[in-house]
């Protein structure tokens, strides 16, 4: 090979690299290990953490243990699917560009929206995305009301986001669980870009969508909804709740939890605003013989096209995982949608109802919940999630991880302790969780 | 075999009263959910998703699967994308218990292992780019962008300094300045030489107390490496700006020069191309940045930090003082981190030498081999990619890059990059990589030569094997069918 090229060593290759610019040593790496000792290695660590599948887990915050069907991972492992890259190729990408085609179509029917693109990074840059898509349809920067009750990580990707645009992030208090609309009413102004309003909420609780969201379109600012996927199975769409744009965290359809990612980022809108959209977006069109097939579409709003004026940055989206969501929601269907919606929802209730009777717990907030609420210790809320630990259970996350929620919950957020019930879990587990805690 | 009925949609293959996927009676009190929560909550029907029996989804998608190239199955030399072998020792232990059922807010007492992974990709990932402090909570490489340029903003804007201008190449990929907008910048472009590199002279021209942060891809779109790079980086500081390297090509330079020690100051990495995360047709990816030492305050939060106390290290999430804040939920695309660790841990330091190695071998191969027949205008010699031009067979004969492309399909290859970088007439920008063996590129290049010798007539209509040809992508979005309907 080098004899084509012409040159005497792989090292006049390099010539162009000046060299004194060059490494004279090593990477000080790891030394390398062979497939063995690296399956070794990794199996050690491994074994250093506990996921679910080595405690019980009632862990939520946005991320949930519901069951994955095997048929997911049987899909999704497909060599095609997973090796291949970015379908900008149409000939030679029409497994994945009709798989995106039927994502863009099920998240439609999922919230009632008209258009998904084919997906984002994760559940808070989705909504940042909307954020800054409603500033661009109302041409209003300088204010967006959030509420207190949204996931105090996406209020602070927000803040990341927004902070040199001298944008103001109001907040609509939350310390019954829930906001108040007439105080939403009170917050919302003409100059306000956008609403988002989590429904179920960080906390689980139901918020009162439709109410704030009509105060929203009086005053000109958009109504994007923060929803949770598997609610949609028993809940109100997004769409029939008065949405202009609805985002999500798409984890909860077929995605493993993976210590935070990759994830799914779900971003669907309203036809008028399709050319304001982030991300990538797959069409339906013929070919040269005039068989229906499917390709990348509106290019004009995206990075490589655009460049500064693009509608995002964004250019890798989440592929792999949107097919595991159709995958998960093309296996449920209408009716396993509901029943995991169902079961989730009523299993979450009767473990608040064990748990509140536990002495010393209580139920934080008396609002309709979804499948997650918050209780509340009168001594340490950490020291109660350690007690299920010893049993064998994981419970939280405790509220006082997130800085940003001292000011919904006061001075008190030691005491409060968010707990999911999905699915997955049985009467056992929830009883054996309750009777740990009145040790 | 091709099943060649198989592109019904979901929808329509969908049956009333179909289901795949079946739970256990509910074993809690048989309140009904009217009792849990209010109606006026609740909606009338579950959405109307299609109704399918496990078969039906695992054929749909299987054959669907067999409509796509990939790289498992076919040559993918498509340029500056890096489409490498994903070992296959990734899938299987990033699957593993205790890794890929971890959440992310468990106790850190039960993440030991995994922190403790986390940090030493932090490491690496710092000594590879000569650049010690790394955040990985970045999902992709315009996300690792735009948190680099929020970050340099902080520290600007914590000296006191208004700097308000991002430069970049003509040549620069399109994230770079949609990154820079994001992030609040003004956004200069460049046009750059003829030669495709930096004009010196006209970027000296563009700077002043205003610049913040030039941007740079090196080796450049071209493949070339950008010898004025020190000198490019000395401008930079001497007006108090910094220089940003867009990691798309470290292919070409690991273990062989660092961008700390030509002068970047930040950088990004595509795990999901330099170090083997599949590319699940458009992502996941990760996007990790690595910065110098006077940046590291401002980096997102968390990072994985390491204190030893008797000995034993013991690792923890913390957040730097004077930190960005989040760019995202959670921590990062970790399953995607895991598989460039374990890429890092398999290779060694003179492993990953010697992937840069091949890969310019390879790259520089196919270049000579076809060098007679497309040419490439800029460089003697390339690094890990090369930017060929059909131009001269458009002039003989009316071949272009696209009919050059789109016939390769027919001939069982992924298209090379076309028609980018710009600066190329009738560009087909190709990276081979290091996984492809010399019998590979060799029948590569046959074929390109094949192609050539082919009549025009054919080669615009092409490709002719593929499952569909030529779509109209005018009509896509003139009429934007973006769902199915009834």
């Amino acid at each position: 090979m080098l004899k084509t090229v012409g040159v005497k060593s792989v090292d006049e290759l390099f010539d162009q690299v000046p060299r004194e610019l060059r490494l004279d040593r090593p990477l000080q790496l790891p030394p390398a290990l062979s497939e063995l000792e690296l399956e070794s290695h990794l199996r050690d660590l491994a074994s250093q953490n506990v996921g679910v599948s080595g405690r019980v887990s009632f862990l939520g915050g946005g991320i949930y243990d519901h069951f994955v069907p095997a048929a997911v991972d049987a899909i999704a492992g497909r060599s095609e699917f997973y090796t291949a890259y970015t379908p900008y190729q149409a000939e030679a990408s029409q497994g994945s560009l009709q798989a995106f085609f039927e994502y863009q179509s099920l998240i439609c029917e999922l919230t009632g929206m008209d258009v998904s693109n084919a997906s984002l990074y994760e559940g808070a840059s989705a909504m940042v995305e909307a954020v800054l898509m409603a500033m661009r349809v109302t041409q209003r920067r300088g204010k967006v009301v959030v509420l207190g009750s949204l996931h105090p990580e996406y209020r602070d990707t927000l803040t990341t986001y927004v902070r040199h645009l001298g944008c103001e992030i109001v907040v609509v208090p939350t310390p019954q669980g829930t906001a108040d609309p007439g105080d939403a009413s009170r917050l919302i102004d003409d100059r306000t870009a956008a609403v988002v309003v989590q429904h179920p909420n960080f906390f689980g609780c139901l918020e009162s969508p439709r109410d704030i969201f009509a105060v929203a379109k009086q005053r000109g600012a958009l109504s994007i909804s923060v929803f949770d996927p598997i609610s949609l199975g028993v809940l109100r769409r997004p769409a029939e709740d008065g949405a202009d744009i609805a985002v999500a965290e798409g984890q909860s359809l077929g995605i493993p939890l993976q210590y935070g990612g990759p994830y799914l980022g779900i971003l669907a809108c309203r036809q008028e605003f399709v050319r304001q959209m982030p991300g990538r977006l797959v069409g339906e069109t013929v070919d040269r013989f005039g068989k229906r097939c499917f390709v990348l579409t509106l290019g004009t709003r995206e990075q490589h096209i655009r460049r500064e004026k693009a509608t995002s940055n964004v250019c890798t989206n989440q592929g792999l995982l949107a097919l595991r969501a159709t995958v998960y929601l093309s296996l449920l269907g209408p009716r396993g949608l509901r029943e995991v919606a169902d079961l989730s929802c009523r299993k979450a209730h009767y473990a608040a109802e064990q748990l509140a009777a536990v002495a010393g717990l209580e139920l934080a907030f008396a609002r309709p919940f979804f499948k997650e609420f918050v209780i509340r210790s009168r001594g340490n809320a950490a020291e109660v999630a350690q007690r299920a630990r010893i049993a064998g259970f994981d419970i939280g996350p405790a509220l006082n991880r997130f800085p940003t929620l001292a000011a919904e919950c006061g001075a008190s957020t030691t005491e409060y302790l968010l707990v999911a019930v999905t699915e997955s879990r049985t009467k056992n587990q929830i009883d054996n969780l309750a009777n740990s805690l009145r040790k | 075999m091709r099943n060649r009925q198989a592109t019904n949609l979901l929808f329509e293959l969908s049956q009333p009263g179909r289901r795949a996927a079946r739970y256990p009676a509910c074993d809690v009190s048989a309140r009904p959910l009217t009792e849990l929560l209010p109606a006026h909550q609740l909606a009338e029907q579950p959405p109307d998703l299609p109704e399918l029996t496990e078969p039906d989804v695992i054929r749909h998608f299987t054959n669907l699967s067999t409509l796509n190239m990939s790289v498992d199955t076919h040559f993918y030399p498509l340029g500056s994308c890096t489409m490498k072998y994903n070992p296959k020792r990734h899938e299987r232990l990033a699957s593993l218990p205790g890794l890929v059922d971890l959440h992310p807010y468990q106790d850190e007492a039960s993440q030991k292992g995994m922190l403790a992974i986390l940090f030493e990709l932090q490491q690496m990932l710092g000594e590879i780019a000569g650049l010690p402090a790394v955040s990985l909570q970045p999902a992709a490489g315009a996300h690792g962008e735009m948190t680099a340029l929020l970050t340099a903003a902080a520290y600007f804007h914590d000296r006191g300094e208004k700097r308000t201008k991002v430069l970049f190449p003509q040549s620069a990929h399109g994230t770079n300045p949609a990154s820079a907008a994001i992030a609040g910048f003004e956004c200069i472009q460049l046009k750059g030489r003829a030669d495709g590199f930096v004009d010196l002279a006209e970027l000296k021209a563009n700077l002043d107390d205003k610049t913040a942060v030039f941007m740079i891809t090196n080796p450049n779109t071209l493949g070339l490496f950008e010898r004025d790079i020190s000198k490019i980086a000395h401008l930079l500081h001497d007006v108090g700006g910094l220089v940003y390297i867009d990691g798309a090509n470290m292919n070409a330079i690991l273990g062989i020069t660092r961008p700390g020690d030509f002068g970047g100051d930040m950088m990004h990495y595509n795990v999901h191309k330099t170090f083997t995360g599949p590319h699940g047709s458009g992502g996941p990816g990760a996007g990790p940045i690595a910065v110098r030492d006077f940046l590291a305050d401002y980096l997102p939060g968390p990072i994985v930090t390491r204190t030893q106390s008797g000995g034993a290290d013991r690792f923890q999430l913390t957040t730097p003082t004077k930190s960005i804040g989040r760019v995202r939920s959670q921590f990062g695309n970790v399953g995607i981190l895991l598989r460039g660790y374990l890429y890092l841990r398999t290779l060694g330091a003179a492993g990953l030498k010697a992937v840069s190695e091949q890969a310019v071998l390879n790259a520089n191969y196919l270049r000579s081999k076809l060098a007679d027949v497309l040419p490439v205008p800029h460089g003697e010699r390339c690094m890990h990619e090369f930017v060929a031009s059909a131009e001269k067979s458009k002039t003989e004969n009316g071949i272009t890059a696209l009919d050059i492309a789109k016939r390769l399909l027919d001939y069982g290859y992924y298209a090379p990059t076309v028609y980018f970088p710009q600066i190329v007439p009738e560009a087909l920008m190709v990276e081979p990589t290091e996984t492809e063996s010399q019998q590979t590129l060799d029948a590569f290049a046959e074929t390109i030569r094949l192609i050539l010798s082919e009549s025009p007539e054919l080669l615009h209509n092409a490709p002719h094997e593929t499952p569909i040809s030529r779509p109209d992508e005018v009509k896509a979005g003139r009429q934007l069918l973006l769902r199915w309907k009834r």
